[in-house]
């Protein structure tokens, strides 16, 4: 076996490289959090092996395009539910959010619910139709009845700047988290993480990914219940009643009962209208997540996953809302959480982001926060590697495939080409990793909602519903969306002013969602009803057809028999 | 798809009765989201001082402010919406899709 090969020696390795880090730990930390977090490495190991296990017995069942692309269409919808909720409560929901509601309050539920809110459209628009048109990506259904090599060419731009722009987020995250966590040098968490992502992908496809995801759900949602309870029993004196919790958090916060109702997020209806539709249009845009409806076998698994994965969002969202407030009562002034115990204000160690993981040890000891350091460390190798897999379809599967060799290639090739693209992308996301390790990269996973928002979902979901589309109005629409959300974003006030330095942004708005996807429906329209081609006509009438499919399923990609 | 399976199925009343009561009831609930969604976010925007509010005015009053349930009010909406698609869905929609099936394969 090819896996066997390949993965022992990496293995070991990995294992020896952080032996010699071990070896080489660090023995007069500043901080203990800083020093080697021997429970986490413990955990994390236990993880690995586990999940290498799972790549191990993935690759046996991996044969074919559609089992590394789609897990051969066999996941059902509660596990598919699972997977999602694990691609979409990232380490930086888990901890940002959570952070953000312990510095600021109440202004953290106003994220959550924005994340949330996507979830339902999802299901009422997109799911079901994904699933009975297209085959691997969400670029089949966009290039169902139009001119393949442009549509194809536009869909997979705009999946690989999503994809990267996450990733690089993901990556940056990853390293400091680790760094942080478990007391490893940034540049080797960065390089263990695309070591491994690299792993599952390539050998286990999306059977091993998908189970990668849902181990790592179960553990995360585990985790958050039971830090999120312990703290809110010991935050309410063992009543369990959030009033008390709430009282005395309002207590102890420098902004006292302001934390109770929205604060500074929002400050114009402008940006929060912007914001909301780049976060609930966003969702429907991201090709990690839109590929995962071509791995249930049907339309009804498919809308099945949406529920359970908006009810596992939905109850992990709120979790991280009580984390947040429970934070404040048990972590503020207390010397064993501070930054700095000698200094006169008290400051979280670690930064706000560090709130939910100060927490667990408040709740657990050494144990919980071991626990939910490794959880931490494996929900980054879960998104990125679900991250890749998209990036590398978008590749091989719409540029290579049907772009460059025009489906004049057989289905092995294809899969050959799917994992040179895995390692080549699993390496450029180490590099971009080292590279922008000082780069305050925040922005970019707002900019990545922003173009999924304005391009991808704009063609996707015209190309379902609009019959008058034309490839000529996909075409105008689709890089309009893609062009001005990025423009909008860099001469806006988080990079023209914050990072580059100027005095006044060139656009008003951080976020820019509500004119770039306005730019884009509009080019989606006016380019298809100027379009009078013989193209145009035939693309017209095509939509009978598709509709029907779309409508019942007759037609669709069924699971594999095997 | 073949030509005379799609007309075949168009011409079929069925078809006709599955589209149009998946598409008023799909589109019905998707307005639904939306409005309580932007609902919330103009509240946030034009009227903070409802959602600090307390929920109890007292005295004393509640620490818990309006702004908590009406939050989570959203959250649990946006899975409870999902809900009852899937139960229509399962009880209508599934039902048409198989007797068109039946008839048209």
């Amino acid at each position: 076996m090819s896996f066997c090969r390949y993965a022992l020696p990496i293995l070991l390795l990995l294992i020896l490289a952080g032996g010699g880090v071990l070896a080489a730990g660090d023995p007069g930390g500043a901080t203990p959090r800083e020093s080697l977090n021997i429970p986490a490495i413990i955990m994390f190991l236990v993880f690995v092996a586990g999940t290498l296990g799972i790549t191990y017995w993935a690759a046996q069942r991996t044969k074919t395009a559609k089992d590394f692309y789609t897990a051969g269409g066999g996941i059902t919808g509660f596990q598919n539910g699972l997977a999602i909720a694990g691609d979409y409560m990232s380490a930086a929901s888990f901890l940002g959010i959570s952070g953000l509601v312990f510095l600021n309050g109440y202004d953290g539920l106003i994220y959550s619910v924005g994340f949330l809110v996507g979830w339902p459209i999802i299901m009422f628009l997109i799911a079901e139709q994904l699933r009975n048109l297209g085959k691997y990506t969400y670029a089949d259904v966009v290039s169902y009845r139009f001119q393949r090599v442009p549509m194809r060419t536009l869909a997979a731009t705009a999946a690989l700047v999503v994809v990267v722009l996450y990733l690089i987020a993901q990556m940056v995250g990853a390293g400091k988290l680790i760094e942080i966590l478990f007391g490893l040098p940034y540049n080797y968490a960065v390089i263990i993480v695309g070591i491994l992502i690299i792993m599952y992908v390539t050998f286990g496809g999306m059977l091993a990914t998908t189970w990668v995801q849902i181990i790592k759900a179960i553990l995360l949602l585990s985790g958050a219940t039971v830090i999120a309870f312990g703290a809110l029993y010991m935050a309410s004196d063992g009543s369990m009643n959030p009033e008390v919790m709430f009282e005395k958090a309002t207590d102890i916060h420098d902004k006292g009962l302001a934390i109770m109702g929205p604060g500074t997020l929002v400050v114009s209806p402008i940006e929060a209208i912007s914001l909301g539709l780049a976060l609930m249009f966003g969702t429907a845009g991201l090709p990690h997540i839109l590929m995962r409806f071509f791995t249930v076998g049907n339309a009804i698994e498919a809308r099945k996953s949406v529920f359970y994965a908006t009810g596992w969002i939905g109850y992990f969202y709120i979790l991280t809302f009580l984390m947040g407030f429970s934070a404040i009562v048990l972590l503020t002034g207390n010397p064993e959480y501070a930054a700095d115990p000698g200094a006169a204000t008290w400051t979280i160690k670690g930064g706000q982001n560090m709130a939910a993981v100060n927490l667990a040890h408040a709740v657990g000891g050494n144990l919980l926060l071991g626990f939910i350091s490794a959880v931490a460390f494996a929900t980054i190798l879960a998104v990125v590697a679900g991250l890749t897999l998209a990036g590398a379809s978008a590749i091989s599967h719409d540029l290579y495939a049907n772009v460059i060799a025009h489906g004049r290639i057989d289905e092995q090739q294809e899969v050959r080409m799917s994992k040179i693209a895995t390692i080549t992308l699993g390496v450029i996301a180490m590099l971009l990793g080292i590279v922008f390790e000082q780069q305050n990269v925040a922005f970019l996973v707002g900019l990545a909602f922003a173009v999924a928002a304005s391009a991808n979902f704009p063609i996707l979901l015209m190309s379902i519903y609009y019959g008058k589309m034309t490839t000529r109005g996909a075409m105008l629409g689709g890089w309009l969306g893609l062009v001005s959300a990025t423009l909008f974003v860099l001469l806006g006030p988080t990079v023209w002013q914050e990072i580059l330095g100027f005095a006044e942004p060139i656009f008003p708005y951080k976020n820019p969602a509500l004119f770039s996807m306005t730019v884009a429906f509009l080019g989606i329209w006016i380019g298809s009803v100027l379009d009078n081609s013989e193209n145009a006509r035939q693309e017209h009438a095509a939509f009978v057809a598709q509709d029907v499919r779309c409508q019942t399923g007759i037609g669709a990609e069924g699971a594999a028999s095997h | 798809m073949q030509h005379d399976l799609v007309h075949a199925i168009k011409s079929n009343p069925k078809y006709h009765e599955l589209v149009s009561k998946r598409n008023t009831f799909k589109w019905t609930l998707t307005i639904i989201m939306l409005v309580i969604y932007c609902g919330f976010i103009l509240l946030i925007a034009f009227n903070k001082e409802l959602l600090a509010q307390p929920v109890f005015a007292g005295p004393p009053p509640s620490i818990v402010t309006l702004g908590i349930p009406i939050g989570v009010g959203v959250i649990v909406s946006a899975f409870v919406l999902t809900g009852i698609y899937i139960h229509r869905a399962n009880a209508v929609f599934d039902k048409l899709t198989r007797e068109i099936k039946e008839e048209v394969l």
